[in-house]
């Protein structure tokens, strides 16, 4: 019987990755991962994702998967112990419903107000800030976004709130994640990184500060390349 | 079997309330279906969607779902006996997944840049929508529909925009038949089907309401 192959191609510090690893990890899936330069791209992963060229690309015996959210769903299907989505469609709704929500509104907008300037940066504050208050409501004194008492699919999807969140605040010398602002983010925040599984699956901090600093550096340096070009 | 009362936020121009009616057709579904104006919201609106304050919504036993691909997926799951539009098999079901998450990402937007952009811009968008269209007709092949031999959920969540090609055509004075003849084709085995004939607008509709729309949106 051939074994069964279980690879992951990421790229070390990328949140969207690690939502796939922790969805792995928490289901005790093991598996092999890859690293992928995203700034040098091999052909391997331009076979592997040739749409979107990007990682995370989960690839399970002769199956392809592309796309964070999609590749969770299809491990929750896969691997049916310790379920990641709730039973319920309201709530599965719901769960689908605001990963979307935080994707869409959050996370871009919360790294354009560490690396931009001006007006683009005081925008870019304004709905990171809009966004966190929503996020703050939703979790509603709830121990988990999804619920349940542990870990579950939107909290995996949000995970990236409680480190890389920061760790974008650090670069921009601001502190994005106010505790008195979001009381219920900020607990849940220190209950999702003392998980055993998620406390184990992060990227290293220095290096990771490192990174987000130069990229920041870089965007805003063409940001003030393209303002000087009349 | 889920059969309490079903509303839907709806405008008949959105390609994204049209899936929905697709899908609550194709389970043969009862629901009221309420227009909504889009430039002057409803309080129903307003409270069924704070968060994007946009349609389609679906209502069902008093609670709103929100987001299109959201509502497709509440759908089958809750009515699960009836014209399943995912597939069962958990590959299968990320490919549907990840393909709607591509036309989400591109269509809409790529399709907007065409029927209201000028010049260079429409031009890239365009080149760019046919690029996109002809990715969506190489993974068709030679199938029937996307689903298979019946219509199923990457269908229902393309379909819609075909409404709006006759929009993009003619204001980007280019013909996606004449690229991409077999999506067309599709297409048109799409609309013999009742569910789909009945949640789209005719084509010409839309033309003569981008016009207002433009003005609306305060497009020259």
């Amino acid at each position: 019987m051939a074994k069964e192959v279980i690879k992951l191609v990421g790229f070390w510090v990328s949140p969207f990755v690690f939502r796939v690893e922790w969805a792995l990890k928490l289901k005790g899936v093991e598996f092999e991962y890859i690293e992928e330069d995203i700034f040098n791209k091999t052909n391997r992963l331009l076979e592997l994702n040739p749409v979107h060229k990007k990682v995370p690309v989960f690839v399970h015996d002769q199956k392809v998967i592309a796309e964070s959210f999609v590749i969770l769903e299809y491990i929750d299907e896969t691997w049916k112990q310790n379920p990641l989505l709730p039973q319920d469609p309201y709530q599965r709704a719901m769960a689908r419903f605001w990963a979307r929500f935080v994707e869409e509104k959050l996370m871009e907008v919360a790294w354009t107000s560490i690396w931009s300037e001006g007006e683009q940066k005081e925008r870019a504050e304004k709905e990171t800030l809009e966004a966190l208050e929503k996020i703050e409501e939703q979790l509603n004194g709830k121990k988990y976004f999804g619920g349940d008492d542990k870990i579950g699919y939107l909290d995996i999807a949000i995970g990236w709130i409680s480190y890389w969140l920061p760790i974008f605040g650090e670069v921009g010398s601001i502190e994005i994640l106010d505790p008195k602002k979001f009381p219920g983010i900020s607990a849940w925040k220190t209950r999702f990184l003392d998980d055993p599984v998620i406390k184990d699956s992060l990227p290293p901090r220095d290096k990771s500060l490192e990174y987000f600093h130069k990229r920041s550096q870089e965007l805003n340096s063409r940001l003030a390349h393209r303002e000087n070009k009349v | 079997m889920e059969d309490n009362k079903v509303v839907l936020l709806d405008w008949w121009a959105s390609a994204f309330a049209m899936r929905v009616k697709i899908a609550l057709a194709e389970k043969g579904i009862k629901y009221e279906s309420k227009e909504q104006n889009l430039f002057n919201k409803s309080q129903e609106l307003l409270e069924a969607n704070p968060i994007h304050k946009k349609i389609p919504v679906l209502i069902h036993d008093g609670k709103s779902i929100c987001e299109s691909l959201v509502i497709l997926q509440y759908i089958d799951e809750v009515w699960h006996d009836k014209s399943p539009l995912l597939p069962s098999d958990p590959y299968r079901r990320s490919q549907a997944r990840f393909w709607a998450d591509y036309i989400d990402k591109k269509l809409y937007s790529t399709g907007r840049r065409v029927w209201t952009g000028k010049g260079e811009d429409q031009e890239v968008a365009k080149k760019e929508l046919i690029e996109l269209l002809k990715t969506m007709e190489g993974e068709l092949g030679d199938k029937h529909f996307f689903g298979g031999d019946t219509i199923g959920f990457l269908d229902v969540t393309l379909v819609p925009f075909t409404s709006w090609f006759y929009t993009y055509e003619t204001w980007g004075n280019f013909s996606i038949e004449a690229e991409c003849p077999k999506l067309i084709e599709w297409a048109k085995r799409c609309l013999e089907k009742e569910s789909v004939a009945n949640s789209l607008p005719h084509p010409h509709k839309i033309y003569e309401y981008s016009f207002e729309l433009k003005k609306k949106l305060g497009i020259e």
